[in-house]
Order: C-alpha cells, then structure tokens, then sequence
C-alpha cells in the first residue's frame, strides 16, 4: 500500500507530461552517466578556481577554518608561554598585544563562524534531499572574500602590523588619536571581509532550507542540525549589518575625519559598544546554536531514537535566536548606563538559560530513554554538555551587576568564555567532524586516536582554563602581557600553560588522525553508523549530483521512517543543472529552476572586492575606483552564456 | 505530476513542472533579493538609530550648521516616487511575458536612474555640511551615500538587464530576473522617504 504523500499534485494545477529524458528501471547507468556529466566540477587551475559545488567548496571552508583554528591556537600557546612564570620577558607588551588581538579575532571572525558555516554549507544540502546549495556562484564568490581577508590578517601578523587592540576594537583606543597607523584599520577592514562572506552563506541557507527541501520533508521534519542552521542564518542577517556598521563608522573615523565616536565633535565613543555588542552578544549564539544542531544529530543517532522532545528543541533554537538579541549591554556594565537598564539586562541574560536548560534537558532524557553508543562523536557530546553547563552557571553569575562589576575584565571572564565558547562549540564541532568525517571522506577516523584525542582534549582544556576562575577572583586582569611574582598569580597560570600543553597534544592527535584516516581510514561505507538524516542515505563521499534521485521524506527521521518501496523524484533534467523547488511550509514541489555552470567571474568578483576593502584602508578613493573593477565583474558573473541564452 | 516505478521506488514525476523558475515566493531568486533586502534594511535601520542616538547626545541640532536646502531633495523624492510608475510597468510586463513592454519601460527605468544620480550629486552639495564638520555631518552624508550606494548598485543592475534584454530574446528566467528587480527598485524607493525626512527635517523638528 502507498503512504499518503504530503502533497498534493492536483492542488498544483500542473498536468503531467513526458518528457525525453524520463528515467526507467534499466535506465539508471545512463542517468548516472548524465548527472556525472552535469554535475561535474571542472579540473585544472582554471577550474580550481571555477568550482560552484556545495561540497567542493564547504570542504574548502572547514579545511581553511582549521588551519586559522591552528594559527590561533599556535598564539595562544605562545601566550600562555608568556604568562607560564611572573616577570617573563619571552614576549615583549607590543608583540603580545598583537597575538591576543588576532587570536580573538581569527577564533571569532575566521574560525567559529565560518567553520559552522562550512558544516552547513557541506550537509544543508544534503540532509534536505537538494542537489546542490542555492546561489552557487555567489557560494564560490563568499569562499574566496572569506580566504582573502583571512591572508591579509596573516599577512599584516607576520609583518608586525597586526591590530593590537583586542578582538572588540574600542574606541577611543582604537581611534585615530591613540592608536595611529594602520593596524586598527586591517582590523576593521577584516570586519567587512568576514561579514560579506558570513552573510551571503546567510542567505544561501535560508533559501535552501526553505525553498529546496525534498518532498516531504515539511517544517517539523526538518532534522534539528538544519533548524539550527536555519535559525543562525537569520541571526547572522540581523546581527552583521550592526558590526559591519560598527566598524565602518571606525574605519572612516580613522580614515576621513568623521566623528561618529568623537565626543568633542559630537560623537559617542559608548555608541561603538551598543553597535558592537548589539552584534556581539548574537555572535556567541551564531556560533553555539549549529552546535547545538550537531550534538542534536549525534544524540539522535548514538541513542538509536527519535530525539525527545523534538517541538521543544525547535522552539529552544528558536527562543535563543530572538533572546541572543537582547543581551548587549550585559557586556557594558561596567559603563556606567542607567541603573533601570542593568536589570533589564541582567533579567535577560539569565533567561537565556530557559532554552539552553530545555535542550540540555532533552538530550538527558534522549540518552536515557535509548541504548546510547559511546563511539568517539558521543563521547564530544558528553564533554560538551559538562564543559557548557559549567560556563553556563558562570554565565549566569556574570549576569549580575555587582559581580560582573567585580570580576569584569579579569581572568573570571576569560575563563567563562572560553567554557562556553570551547566547550559550547568547539566540542560538538570536533564531535561532529568525528561523526561527518565518513561522509565527506569515504573512510572512518581511527577510534582509538580519537579517543585518546578526547580524553587530552577534555583533561588539557580543564586543567588550562578552570584555574582561570580563580585567578580572576584574585584579580589577575586579563590582557596583560605579564605579572609580578608579588601578586601569587604563578603558580595557578604555570598550571594553566601545562593544561594548555596537553590541549595542544590533544589538537595535534586530532589533527593528525584527520590527515591520517583520509588516506588510510577503514572504508565506511554509506551510513557507518546508521544515521537518520538524509545525507546517509546516499554514498560516501556523495556523488556530485548528491542523490541519484532526489528523496521524498516520509517521517521526522527520513531514513529510520522511510518504506521498503520509498518515492524517490524523477523528471528533473540530467542534461542541465536543473533542480526542483518546493514551497516553503510543506515542501510541495512548485518548480523547476536551472543552476549555473563554473565560472571564474566570481572567483573574479572576490579579488576586485578585496582589493577595494584593502585599498580603502589606505585611502578612500579606492571606493570609487574599486567600484569598476567590482562592477565589471559582477556583470561578468550574471551575463548568461551563449548556450543558456539560447536555452 | 504522475507517480510511477523506478527500479523498485515509487516516483514523483516533476517533468510537468513549471522549469527556469517562478515569479516572487514560489521562485529561488525572490527569497535571494528579499535575503539582500533584509541585510540591507537592517544596515539602514542602523544608520537611523545611530542618527537619533547621535541627536539625544547634543543640545542643538544641526550643532552650529545650518539646515540642508530642501530644494534637490525634494525633486528626489518626487522623481522617485514617479519613477515607480516605469518599474511597475517594467515589473508587470516581465510577469505578462511582453517582450517590448519590458525593453521600453526598462531603458525608461534606466533613464530615470541617471536623471537620479545626477540630482544626488546636486543633493550632496546642497547639505550644508561636511563628513568632517562634527557628527551630525558624519551622520548626514553616511545615510546620504548608503542611500547612494544603492540607488547607484540598482542602476547598474537594471542598466545590465536592460542591455540583456535588448541584446537577447527573452525567456522566463529573465523575466524573473527583471520582475525581482522591480522588487528591490521599490525597496530603494521606500527607504528614501524615511531617510529623507531625517536628512531634511530632523534638523527642523528635532
């Protein structure tokens, strides 16, 4: 007997008709053949450059956020080197106020965001049954914005010219007066670098998740690693408009003579932490919720059950993304605002907690109600959950004024973060590369490496950061270049940089049993660990067309639901780069749309735009100028060619 | 849309679907623009707030300039509005499939985009103030040449469309191209009137 369908093709209006290229029971090889064709992602450098698949260029994106997760992480080794005994002259103040800054600035801006973002990139796609990811081109174009302002921040490091004033960049020490040359514009300039390449990822997804999911697949069967990107993307639309304003009004304060932060002329210089922090705050949630969407793909796997509480989790991400907004000024307490505000503030910051408990609530309950597997991805996810609850409660403790007023800018806050940040995010993140790694690859990582990774991973972050807490009450600040043995700080800091030793140990072991099990890994074949979700349903690694035919979803957990004789689509062209769109809500199929081949113009649409954002920190008539360039090349990017203009 | 086998599946045959595409929320290229739109607005939405925190921070306003001339302004925001009429036009026609009715109204849509960027130039002289005069003037010529960039951006785009509409017979996925296009003309044209009035009349009202 058929399962009902959740569509139906009467209500569409349109009648079906033949067309040549119809698939047939014998016609598979040749279909396969066709799409191979199609789909084919060109070779050579030329091509190199030309990529437009989704995978090809998330693969790209996760190895590049890697290796700046190394650059900063080699940093602060370097720091924590520095602080190992009091009165250390390893590193002199300038030097070190370089390495803080980039390290903050690479995790944040060129490893958390874009790492995530290389996850959903990689497997939206994928898990919502599509071909490839929505506006391609613009897909290869964000990659290349995203690698060219990442170089320049290496760049400027390695010629001791990096920014040197803190990954927050305020004003007025970041301002023409105090901070002279140019370090402080290749920190805004990097702004705009990464948030050009951040947003328009940002709307790829949206318009992946809503308009090319499989049929089926309506909104409460969407698996919760794609909501949560779904809910990050958005985020990251209203969030990056406010830090792209932010550092603007800096780079042209510094630039032109504007005022926007100069009090003498008018300006505020607390204008910069509204603008900063009202993107700020959302930040830390567009880097914690794709995790949470990981770890909600890992505990529903490894229980080998639906996930409890699915509505709750939705509404949780959900709750999140709205409440992330309304937490900035839990960052400027100690700015002297308004009494009235800081309760407003501090009430909110602790109601963050609300859908944070409730998703922690529920993978309990998950892990509980099913017969959990303790393979190395679930291992990630129970040291997340224990690492993020305990930043979680510091959190909290931090959104209360007199303490926060006590411990702000000191080694407390440095500890919490790096809980929350670490533990929420880097945790699940390396859980997820464990547990995605036989997808993208075709083969496993080694287990016992992968344990032994976690255990050093787990261990070295704890004993690295939990003496932080204390050194914080005792009133060690934070960016300070050294200490004096007087103050007793040596002792818990000798202890942290030990901790850190191992944490690197641990990275390395990742790291090489990455580079390791990608040429000599177990084959894994389709689904290692019999997953869920869409993407394990096709082969390891996914051809370029994806799925051979496009799936219909027949239950929340795709795959665990699917019938012995499951719908698949068909009709969708194999002599084009055709694909089928659905409507937002129950994913009905509506339409039919044709994606674009390779092309190098994005590629050289990237190298115009960053040679304008690099040219206009040295003068503004690079604008201007670089508008041309830029404009030639976007017009190159959409002019059709002689064969689609005929189509 | 008919279902039948393939090697052991059922299939949802799509083949009788509409293909290149379709007009506003059905079709990918809608959810693009508007995307865009979104990111957009919100940097305008910034830029304004930024205006009016800037305004409680000061007692007088504009501090020591004097207002803008309303003059250029004003013929703006008149053209503007008008100019709707074309796009409009322009937008109904791509969704009709009116080849010729799309290729006039179009140039007419770029003609007014010139005409626009000619008076902006004249707008910019006539403010009064300089980026470098204090913060209102920052503020003034930030919301002036973020309204710039894209009236300037929409220029170019349906410059470029029209000379793909002119050049090459036209299909459907162009009409859509030319039917989203309209769409973000009338998001350029709206966030004029607010940025206007700020320009022009918070310093007279505030």
């Amino acid at each position: 007997m058929m399962p009902p369908l959740t569509f139906d093709p009467r209500r569409s209006g349109i009648h079906s008709r033949a067309r040549g290229n119809g698939p047939a029971a014998d016609g598979t090889a040749a279909e396969r053949a066709a799409l191979e064709k199609t789909w084919h992602v060109p070779e050579g450098i030329l091509g190199w450059f030309s990529v437009v698949d989704h995978r090809t260029i998330g693969r790209r994106y996760l190895v590049t956020a890697l290796g700046f997760f190394l650059v900063a992480g080699i940093l602060a080794v370097l720091m924590r080197l520095q602080l190992a005994v009091p009165d250390n002259q390893l590193i002199g103040p300038d030097r070190y106020n370089q390495i803080f800054t980039v390290h903050g600035t690479i995790m944040m801006f060129l490893f958390a965001v874009p790492v995530m973002e290389a996850m959903g990139i990689y497997l939206v796609p994928l898990m919502v049954g599509a071909r490839n990811i929505a506006f391609p081109r613009l897909n290869t174009f964000s990659y290349f914005v995203y690698l060219f302002g990442g170089l320049m921040l290496l760049i400027v490091l390695l010629l001791n010219s990096a920014p040197d004033v803190g990954w927050f960049s305020y004003p007025p020490l970041a301002g023409p007066d105090y901070t002279p040359g140019k370090r402080a514009d290749f920190w805004a300039q990097l702004i705009t670098f990464t948030e050009v390449a951040a947003l328009a990822v940002a709307v790829e997804i949206v318009a992946t998740v809503f308009k090319m999911r499989a049929p089926g697949m309506t909104l409460d069967r969407i698996p919760l690693f794609v909501w949560a990107m779904l809910v990050t993307a958005f985020m990251i639309i209203f969030a990056m408009p406010a830090v792209v304003t932010a550092s603007s009004f800096l780079l042209m304060d510094r630039l032109v003579g504007t005022h926007f932060y100069n009090p003498a002329e008018g300006g505020d210089a607390l204008l910069y932490q509204h603008l900063f922090w009202f993107f700020g705050h959302p930040e830390v949630y567009i880097i914690f919720v794709p995790a949470l969407g990981m770890v909600s793909s890992i505990v529903t796997t490894f229980t080998g059950r639906p996930i409890v509480g699915y509505t709750a989790m939705v509404l949780s991400l959900v709750a999140t993304g709205f409440l992330g907004f309304g937490l900035w000024v839990h960052h400027m307490f100690a700015t002297g605002l308004p009494q009235l505000g800081l309760t407003y503030f501090t009430a909110a910051s602790m109601t963050i907690a609300i859908p944070s408990g409730i998703q922690i609530f529920c993978w309990i309950a998950s892990i509980w109600r099913g017969t959990p597997r303790f393979t190395p991805p679930m291992l990630f996810v129970l040291g997340f959950i224990a690492i993020f609850v305990l930043g979680g409660l510091t959190g909290v403790t931090l959104a209360s004024v007199p303490f926060n007023l006590q411990v702000h800018d000191t080694y407390y806050v440095v500890a919490h973060f790096h809980y929350v940040l670490l533990g929420g995010a880097v945790f699940p993140l390396v859980g997820g590369i464990h547990y995605w790694f036989p997808k993208i690859t075709g083969r496993l990582m080694d287990e016992g490496l992968a344990r032994l990774s976690f255990w050093l991973l787990f261990i070295g972050f704890n004993i690295t950061f939990f003496p932080m807490h204390q050194l914080g009450l005792m009133g060690m600040p934070r960016r300070v270049y050294t200490y004096p043995a007087a103050s007793g700080w040596g002792p818990l800091n000798l202890l942290s940089t030990l901790g850190a030793g191992l944490l690197a140990i641990g990275g390395l072991l990742f790291v090489w049993n990455l580079a390791r099990s990608v040429r000599s890994g177990a084959v894994a074949g389709d689904d290692p660990w019999g997953g869920d979700t869409l993407e394990w349903g096709t082969s390891s690694p996914p051809p370029v067309y994806n799925f051979l035919h496009p799936p219909v979803v027949e239950g929340p957990n795709a795959l665990w639901d699917r019938s012995a004789d499951a719908p698949v689509v068909t009709g969708l062209r194999t002599d084009c780069r055709e694909v089928l769109i659905t409507d937002v809500v129950d994913a009905t199929p509506n339409n039919r749309y044709e994606f674009p081949e390779p092309s190098i113009w994005p590629f050289l649409a990237a190298v115009a735009t960053s040679a304008m954002f690099v040219g206009s920190i040295f003068t503004a008539w690079a604008v201007p100028i670089g508008i041309v360039p830029i404009a030639i090349a976007v017009t190159g990017w959409f002019w059709p060619k002689r064969k689609e203009a005929a189509a | 849309m008919r279902q039948q086998a393939v090697a052991g599946h059922r299939s949802i045959d799509v083949s009788g679907l509409p293909d290149q595409g379709a007009f506003g929320p059905s079709g990918l290229i809608w959810w693009g623009t508007v995307g865009y739109m979104v990111i957009e607005g919100s940097m305008f939405v910034m830029t304004l707030i930024t205006y009016f925190y800037l305004r409680l921070k000061v007692d007088a306003w504009p501090p020591s300039l004097s207002n803008p001339d309303l003059f250029w302004g004003t013929v703006n925001l008149a053209l503007l509005l008008v100019s709707v009429i074309p796009n409009h036009i322009a937008k109904v026609a791509a969704e009709a499939g009116d080849p010729w009715r799309v290729r006039w109204s179009m140039l007419l849509c770029v003609v007014f985009g010139v005409v626009l960027l000619i008076i902006r130039w004249f707008e910019f002289g006539s403010l009064n103030a300089r980026w470098d005069d204090n913060a209102y003037g920052s503020m003034v010529w930030c919301l002036m040449v973020l309204h710039t960039m894209h009236l300037l951006t929409d220029v170019g785009d349906t410059t470029v469309l029209t000379a793909l509409a002119m050049s090459q017979p036209l299909d459907k996925r162009r009409y859509v191209d030319v039917s989203e296009n309209g769409l973000y003309w009338y998001f350029i044209v709206a966030w004029w009137v607010p940025v206007y009035l700020t320009v022009y009349f918070a310093p007279r009202w505030l």
